[in-house]
């Protein structure tokens, strides 16, 4: 990438952090995406390894479980040259605020460049931002966000369908307790997409209607007409009479088989952000299907990860 | 009463109009149409064909003739909350037992609450209660299907999948539903499948081993209450739950005062509210209990007088919806103990209307405000579409004389278990003949020959 580009890079993504996708405008996703898009391209071919972020260190700070996510920031930021430290943090043990302010002094104290941080409290990554000089990225906070899917999603629709704007989006499945679903509204909606989100009653936010999103209880309605299925994956602690009273009946009423996919267009896209409860959110042969983008998405999250560490890294101060 | 004219009868061959029966000389009394006229009804194929005042003196040619002698026609009673033993307590009631005493009290629909043993609360069971009803039952049944497993108020059942089975409403049997994040889950759920949550309202905890109404009868005898505050609050805490989910709710049966006021607040703000009363609560008080008479111990358990007029109030004024038997049989055994080791329950359909009618002739209640509350308001609650007199509704028709005194003797009750509070009273009026489908599945023998 030449310099010029660089400089308008920097202007087009002005950010030291990345914690929402609130606030992030068409052009600026945009970038990234395109971004993204190369890294993609550049991924598929035998020399993936660029300098980007050369002699450049990045911690994965994960205070909740992940593999995926985990992995894929690992495998971004190495990609781009960087040094990665990974740190799991115990998930048993309650985390209080001052701990995470503590650990976040620790680190900052090493001086690292980018830290890539998951928590499983709403708004721990802000506030653990506020406390460091380097640049944080959000892999997800609670039910809050998770910006790095949302763009990973919009990535992969644009690739399939060669646009996000104009279609028809149906987000299904426990919006409730979902970051995936709270981001992807929100970017979706910047894109120019039509969300719709389908959950019982018990699974959707309060106030859901106003969050940008056409809401159904309905799920049959829900996709009547949809370019793209994302399904959200139901925990199984919510499974059994809290939320919903069986697996078998939110089968049956909010799992995507083939009988309410014949609802959405016939080339509608699958997705899923993983991992799959297969039989639950998500029939098996669904999940398989010839539509599902599902491991394009894993791809892709990937790129988009390079695409914002390379963004994130033209605003360091200069090595 | 039933008179086949000769001619009639003569005319009547094995032609389709045998199938066609008038019945004149009748008092018309329709609440969903606001109606209380002379006038007759014509029932062909199950169903009303025709009705009216035109058909009070003449029916039409070739048909069988059934002259009512000035008695009340009525649309059969809608029964919505009846405990039977099926499954699981047969000794107590069957579908069977208990339909046919619903055909003896005239009503032709009855709606089975779940909590039986197993508790009906899943798909195969309430499977299991039409087929049992289709085969053996002689009236209309429906089921309510429990709104947790188990009744145990912890998890909600399959209410999606239950619906679609054929559950007509969700309860939660003879006890309310603690966890109000639970309570509050159901309504919220049951809300996106157009299920109606009809709970029994009586804090647990307050209402613990509440053996009667709270207060001085309780206390001059020596046995612990039950408050009105444990009505009170749970229905509180529901409307708060309705108000904030905007799920259908149905007060199973209040039992005092101050619950009606509850009522009336929630539908004028409105909100999805209705409620129901027993008719033990409309006729009986907690001086009934006398001398330990178990078969007056119930759940809301009676209350005083006072509560009662205002239960009698509300029917007539509309804020309380319908009237219920609250058909509960017990066995012998299980009554005669010591009152505080009683089990709660009366059995009540059999005199669900004779009992109805001592407040049309104490004149407190309108025969209109009786019928609308046991036919038109549970069929509109329950989304049934039985409960009127109207060409070309299903011909479930009760006819009535308002009059007739006698004496209930319990051993002549059609139900398997005898515990009816109302053994050895002078009631006035009785059903006289019960249509389900236009088919005849009771007719009173007359006095002599019972």
């Amino acid at each position: 990438m030449t310099s010029a580009v660089a400089k308008v890079s920097a202007l087009h993504f002005p950010h030291r952090h990345l914690l929402t996708v609130e606030g992030l405008g068409v052009t600026e996703i945009n970038f990234l995406l395109d971004l993204a898009d190369k890294a993609a391209d550049a991924s598929r071919q035998p020399g993936k390894k660029r300098d980007v972020l050369r002699s450049r260190t990045l911690i994965n700070l994960f205070f909740e479980a992940s593999t995926r996510t985990q992995s894929s920031f690992e495998m971004a930021a190495k990609r781009l040259g960087a040094d990665v430290l990974n740190m799991n943090v115990s998930t048993s043990s309650v985390q209080k605020g001052e701990t995470l302010i503590d650990t976040a002094m620790t680190l900052n104290a090493m001086r690292p460049d980018i830290i890539v941080v998951r928590h499983h409290a709403a708004g721990a990554v802000e506030l653990l931002a506020q406390k460091i000089d380097c640049s944080v990225v959000n892999a997800g906070d609670g039910a809050h966000q998770h910006p790095t899917q949302a763009l990973l999603d919009a990535l992969t629709i644009r690739r399939a369908k060669g646009r996000v704007d104009g279609l028809t989006v149906a987000i299904c499945g426990d919006i409730l307790h979902s970051r995936v679903a709270r981001s992807n509204i929100i970017l979706l909606n910047t894109l120019g997409a039509r969300v719709r989100i389908a959950a019982p009653s018990t699974l959707l936010p309060a106030a859901a209607e106003r969050f940008g999103a056409e809401v159904y209880t309905d799920m049959w309605k829900c996709l009547d007409g949809a370019d793209v299925v994302m399904m959200l994956r139901l925990q199984r602690e919510r499974m059994e009479g809290s939320y919903v009273p069986s697996t078998r009946e939110y089968f049956h009423f909010f799992g995507l088989d083939h009988e309410k996919l014949a609802r959405a267009k016939p080339d509608a896209l699958i997705m899923h952000p993983g991992p799959m409860n297969r039989g639950v959110e998500i029939a098996s042969t669904v999940a398989d299907h010839s539509r599902s983008v599902i491991r394009d998405q894993v791809e892709m999250g990937v790129a988009v990860r390079m695409a914002v560490l390379e963004a994130l890294a033209r605003s360091l101060p200069k090595r | 009463m039933t008179t086949q004219t000769k001619s009639a009868r003569r005319s009547a061959g094995p032609a389709k109009s045998a199938s066609v029966t008038a019945f004149i000389n009748a008092r018309i009394i329709d609440p969903a149409s606001d109606c209380d006229e002379p006038g007759g009804l014509l029932i062909k194929d199950g169903r009303i064909a025709d009705i009216g005042p035109h058909l009070r003196r003449n029916a039409p040619e070739n048909v069988n003739v059934v002259d009512c002698k000035g008695n009340v026609l009525a649309p059969g009673l809608i029964d919505a909350q009846v405990f039977t033993g099926e499954p699981g307590f047969e000794h107590r009631e069957t579908l069977k037992t208990a339909s046919n005493a619903a055909a003896a009290g005239g009503v032709t629909t009855i709606v089975v609450m779940p909590e039986t043993n197993p508790v009906i609360d899943q798909v195969a069971l309430v499977d299991f209660i039409q087929r049992r009803a289709r085969d053996n039952a002689i009236v209309n049944v429906h089921t309510m299907a429990a709104m947790t497993k188990g009744l145990k108020g912890e998890e909600m059942t399959e209410i999606g999948l239950l619906k679609r089975a054929g559950a007509i409403a969700f309860s939660n049997g003879k006890s309310s539903v603690a966890n109000t994040r639970v309570m509050r889950n159901v309504l919220l759920y049951g809300k996106d499948f157009g299920a109606l949550i009809a709970h029994h309202t009586e804090d647990p905890y307050l209402s613990q081993n509440g053996m009667m109404n709270s207060g001085e009868v309780a206390a001059r005898l020596g046995l612990s209450g039950s408050p009105k505050a444990a009505e009170i609050i749970m229905l509180e805490r529901d409307v708060r739950l309705v108000e904030m989910t905007g799920g259908r709710y149905h007060a199973a049966t209040i039992s005092c005062a101050e619950s009606l006021e509850v009522i009336r607040t929630a539908k004028s703000r409105p909100l999805p509210v209705t409620c129901g009363v027993s008719i033990n609560h409309l006729t009986l008080n907690e001086n009934d209990i006398g001398p330990y008479r178990t078969f007056f111990k119930m759940r809301p358990p009676l209350r005083s007088d006072d509560d009662r007029a205002a239960m009698v109030a509300g029917v007539a004024s509309g804020d309380i919806d319908i009237i219920v038997s609250s058909h509960d049989p017990q066995d012998a055994d299980d009554k005669r103990r010591p009152f505080a080791e009683a089990t709660d329950g009366a059995v009540g359909l059999e005199t669900l209307l004779s009992a109805a009618l001592r407040l049309y002739h104490s004149e407190e209640l309108s025969l209109l405000d009786i019928f609308r509350a046991m036919t038109i308001n549970p069929a509109r609650i329950l989304g049934l579409h039985s409960g009127r007199l109207a060409k070309g509704a299903v011909a479930d028709v009760i006819l009535v004389d308002l009059g007739q005194p006698w004496v209930l003797n319990k051993d002549e009750l059609r139900s398997r278990s005898k515990n009816s509070p109302f053994d050895e009273s002078k009631m006035r009026g009785r059903v006289l003949r019960t249509l389900v489908a236009g088919n005849t599945v009771y007719q009173y023998p007359g006095p002599e020959r019972r």
